[in-house]
């Protein structure tokens, strides 16, 4: 398949424009990290970003970073580490999921599927740290929007429109981000031994609590196992405390009284806890090559209080494996390969439970015979395709990788 | 008055009797406003230079009514204006004189508090100060605070993308929205987002937030909650110079502290404050820097020792740390009063809303002492210094001759420097009719094309708030052709594989 490989904006611009003429669809890429997620469309020819390359700018003092959109994450993080920086939202890396090596992605493809990690419930998500944008719409045009500053309200925030929209709308060339002091030290609480239900109701009351808790998780002791062998043999329910030295001890104290009605908690430090919410943020119980690499693996979005009621009811129906992050509000779900992949007991759980549900990982079959993205329903369906057409009205950017017809 | 607003429909003006009988059909009793006494609170908003009488006002108490008026509007193609409270500063609540204002002020139930999820969902006429005080019981609070919070709706926050002096550690509106009930222009329902925390699809919610009230009408909002700081405490700085306040902020920031607040102001400011709320602010200083700092004791009181030793070491001339809430809440008294007491040095002012990168705040400050001799008019500033949010308030009367007209070119300059800069043209008012004409300085053709198809996708007949935030109004069928060429690359030296 023809590869097109543009070394500048300019170059993205025709190769969108030759593709509106010939009637051409494009996928859109990267590094390719992420290409088996979604619905396996058709494509004519490969638009692959990963030349623009580049920090532009990057003042600490501002809190404020730019870069070409193939711009590999791990420089970036690196780059902010050594100025005592990162990007808060703790983009998620799905290489390992899908069985690509791990710290290979992009700023604009972790910021174009909205990729946020565990500090999600506290720091926000990717959309909410994009600031400002370059972009070649599928009508081949370089638009920007937002800027490089904070707070801004100027026009539309398209930011928002772009950050998730799986390059479906535009073609990013250049993005701004904030970018936060990094924590300076971090601990986790841990939990042993709770159900489910339990877990929910002691991370509700942490979350509810003024101890400014940036991760709460709840994995299953088979799955706690897999990232730690100290972790292995019962559930763990983990809350993670950054920040600076004087204020995680008496937040880790606090909290530990607060979640007596619990348990006895006992702490992780921070040599500990980092690789363990590393684990949590990539998901990587559930690796490809991994033990529970051949399973389908599903990502649900909903209420954090549902979580464990969404778990028990799937767990009812099908052979599945879990790991709750988000307080609850996060919850992976690897089903055994079975025929549908466990589509309608995922789906009637989210009809019922409120949320959304992304087919992750699963064979190009399966992800050609059910829905990988939510379903639309109602107005919405037709909203969302007046908004692809008028951004991509010849249907060239990634047509058909969230829904049929988008 | 340098703003032209579309000019009004006469066939429109002609049929509002019948308009007003359809609307009262919708909704009987007092929700429908025609008479010119009645209709006249309605005929301006926080940009009081800009009035004008709509030609009805209705104010539903349902979303079936929401949708029927709107589905009425939309087969009649009648422009209709949303107002929440009409606290906007930009004029995005200013009517047309042949549009329906629709007042969401009824809309005024908190639906449910959801501890365990950390949510409320309120109806958009509900306060901003409203929410906090629903939950404190609790312990809880809403984060953004504008503040006009007593006054302002969750609704016009939502549309405005409203801030406050706390966005800097908790983020806007947007930051805090999970989910809405919304009525596009046609009358269709949508629902976006919900209690959980990220959009399942594109992010509409994400966008409906800053759109000032041209996408839809929001009849429902979703906001996150949060627990209240274990404690908070505030540290006044008083600077011999901006610059050495400006260098003051971005140590502490460098130093990887991002407070709950930090807030600055010029001479001007200062002066007017003190002489009407007697905050005790020091008047011998060119710069005066608030800091507040929250979280558990421990935190708090280890960086507050770090910001006064920054703040010292950029020769601040006086510092104080508050040692009670009733200090704390008396240094913020003067910066939450700073339009009122600018107000009564001047018979009228207009308040500004540039961004700016930080680092260039003393270059726009001399640059703006300069215009402040060139228009001969005087110029206080209060700055949400941490992320570059400037406020200049520009001192005017309105019944000289010529001074309103002079105020404006004086703002449109400040708001072309903030660009010029690397900034943008407003952080949290909303561009409304005030910088409408402005936006092609920060935008191409080609970048406000690309938003204006985002409106089409919501509202394909421009009726939602037309005059607002767009200087031209495109057909919604022209924004969308589009012309291609051939079907060869045209550019043959591209690499492919």
């Amino acid at each position: 398949m023809t590869v097109l490989s543009p070394r500048n904006p300019d170059e993205v611009e025709q190769a969108v424009l030759w593709a509106a003429g010939a009637g051409k669809a494009l996928e859109v890429i990267g590094r390719g990290t992420k290409r088996s997620l979604g619905r396996p469309a058709q494509w004519d020819a490969t638009l692959d970003l990963s030349a623009l390359t580049g920090v532009t700018l990057y003042e600490p003092d501002e809190l404020v970073l730019s870069a070409k959109a193939g711009t590999p994450l791990a420089e970036i993080e690196a780059l902010c580490a050594a100025n005592g920086q990162e990007l808060a939202f703790e983009p998620m890396d799905y290489g390992p999921l899908l069985g690509v090596a791990a710290g290979r992605g992009t700023i604009g493809g972790a910021l174009a599927v909205n990729a946020s990690g565990p500090r999600r419930i506290k720091a926000g998500a990717a959309r909410d740290h994009l600031l400002g944008l370059t972009a070649v719409s599928g009508r081949g045009e370089t638009f920007k929007t937002g800027g490089r500053v904070v707070k801004n309200v100027t026009g539309y925030d398209l930011c928002k429109l772009m950050a998730g929209s799986w390059g479906t709308l535009a073609a990013m060339t250049e993005v701004t981000v904030k970018t936060l002091p990094r924590a300076e030290t971090e601990a986790s609480v841990v939990l042993a031994g709770l159900a489910a239900t339990v877990a929910g109701d002691a991370m509700a009351a942490a979350m509810g609590s003024a101890y400014d808790v940036s991760g709460a998780a709840h994995l299953p002791g088979s799955v706690a196992g897999r990232i730690s062998a100290d972790l292995g043999g019962r559930s763990v329910t983990v809350l993670r405390l950054e920040g600076v030295g004087p204020s995680v001890v008496h937040r880790r104290d606090g909290l530990c009284a607060l979640l007596r009605p619990f348990g006895t908690a006992s702490v992780i430090e921070e040599s500990l806890s980092r690789p363990l919410w590393r684990a949590v943020r990539d998901s990587l119980p559930f690796a490809a090559g991994g033990p529970s690499g051949e399973r389908v693996l599903w990502r649900l979005s909903t209420a954090p209080s549902g979580g464990a009621g969404l778990v028990e009811r799937i767990g009812r129906a099908v052979d599945a494996e879990f790991m709750q992050d988000w307080a609850g509000g996060l919850v992976w779900v690897a089903v055994a390969p079975t025929q549908d992949g466990g589509t309608a007991a995922v789906r009637a759980t989210i009809a019922a439970c409120g949320g959304h549900a992304t087919l992750v990982r699963a064979p190009a079959a399966l992800r050609a015979a059910v829905a990988v993205f939510e379903p639309q329903t109602g107005n919405l369906t037709a909203l969302t395709k007046r908004i692809k057409d008028g951004f991509d009205p010849k249907g060239v950017l990634n047509p058909g990788r969230m829904w049929a017809g988008i | 008055m340098s703003v032209r607003m579309p000019e009004p429909d006469q066939a429109l003006l002609a049929r509002r009797d019948e308009i007003v009988r359809a609307l009262r059909a919708i909704v009987p009793g007092e929700g429908v406003i025609a008479t010119e006494r009645g209709m006249r609170p309605y005929e301006t908003d926080g940009l009081t230079a800009y009035r004008q009488l709509p030609l009805a006002v209705v104010l539903p108490e349902t979303t079936a009514q929401v949708a029927a008026i709107l589905r009425y509007c939309y087969a009649e193609t009648i422009p209709v204006v949303p107002r929440g409270a009409g606290t906007s500063l930009s004029g995005g609540a200013l009517p047309l004189a042949d549009g329906v204002l629709l007042g969401m002020a009824k809309f005024n139930r908190i639906r449910d508090i959801d501890f365990a999820n950390r949510v409320a969902v309120v109806e958009p006429g509900v306060t901003n100060l409203a929410v906090s005080k629903a939950v404190e019981h609790a312990g809880f609070y809403y984060a953004p605070d504008p503040s006009s919070q007593i006054a302002c709706t969750i609704g016009g926050n939502v549309a405005e993308n409203s801030g406050g002096v706390h966005c800097l550690k908790y983020g806007m509106t947007s930051n805090n929205v999970l989910g809405c009930e919304m009525v596009l222009m046609t009358g269709e329902v949508v629902r976006l987002g919900g209690k959980h925390l990220d959009a399942g699809g594109y992010d509409l919610i994400g966008v409906v937030g800053g759109s000032e009230g041209l996408l839809g009408v929001v009849t429902e909002v979703t906001v996150r909650i949060l627990k209240k700081p274990e404690t908070a405490r505030a540290v006044l700085v008083g600077f011999p110079s901006s610059e050495d306040a400006g260098a003051c902020v971005a140590r502490i920031i460098g130093a990887g502290i991002i407070p709950a607040g930090m807030e600055m102001m010029d001479r001007p400011a200062i002066h007017a404050t003190e002489a009407f709320v007697h905050a005790d602010y020091p008047l011998d200083v060119e710069a005066l820097l608030i800091v507040e700092l929250d979280g558990p004791q421990a935190e708090v009181d280890h960086l507050i020792a770090t910001v006064s030793e920054i703040a010292r070491g950029c020769g601040a001339m006086n510092l104080r740390v508050s040692t009670s809430e009733a200090e704390r809440l008396l240094f913020w008294a003067g910066r939450k009063a700073a339009f009122p007491a600018v107000g009564r040095i001047s018979p009228d002012y207009l308040c500004m809303d540039g961004t700016i990168p930080r680092a260039k705040l003393p270059l726009v400050l001399a640059r703006m002492k300069d215009m402040s001799a060139k228009y001969g008019l005087r110029v206080a500033n209060v700055f949400h210094a941490g992320d570059g949010n400037l406020h200049p308030l520009i001192l005017y009367d309105a019944n000289e001759p010529g001074e309103l007209a002079r105020a404006e070119a004086f703002g449109a300059d400040i708001l072309k420097l903030c660009v010029e800069v690397g900034g943008v043209l407003t952080g949290e008012h909303g561009v409304g009719i005030e910088k409408r004409d402005l936006m092609p300085v920060m935008f191409s053709e080609v970048d406000l094309a690309h938003q204006q198809r985002l409106k089409c996708a919501f509202d394909d007949k421009g009726l939602l708030n037309p005059g607002k935030v767009f200087p031209v109004l495109n057909r919604c069928a022209e924004l969308g052709r589009m012309h291609v060429s051939g079907g060869n690359l045209p550019f043959p030296d591209i690499p492919r594989f």
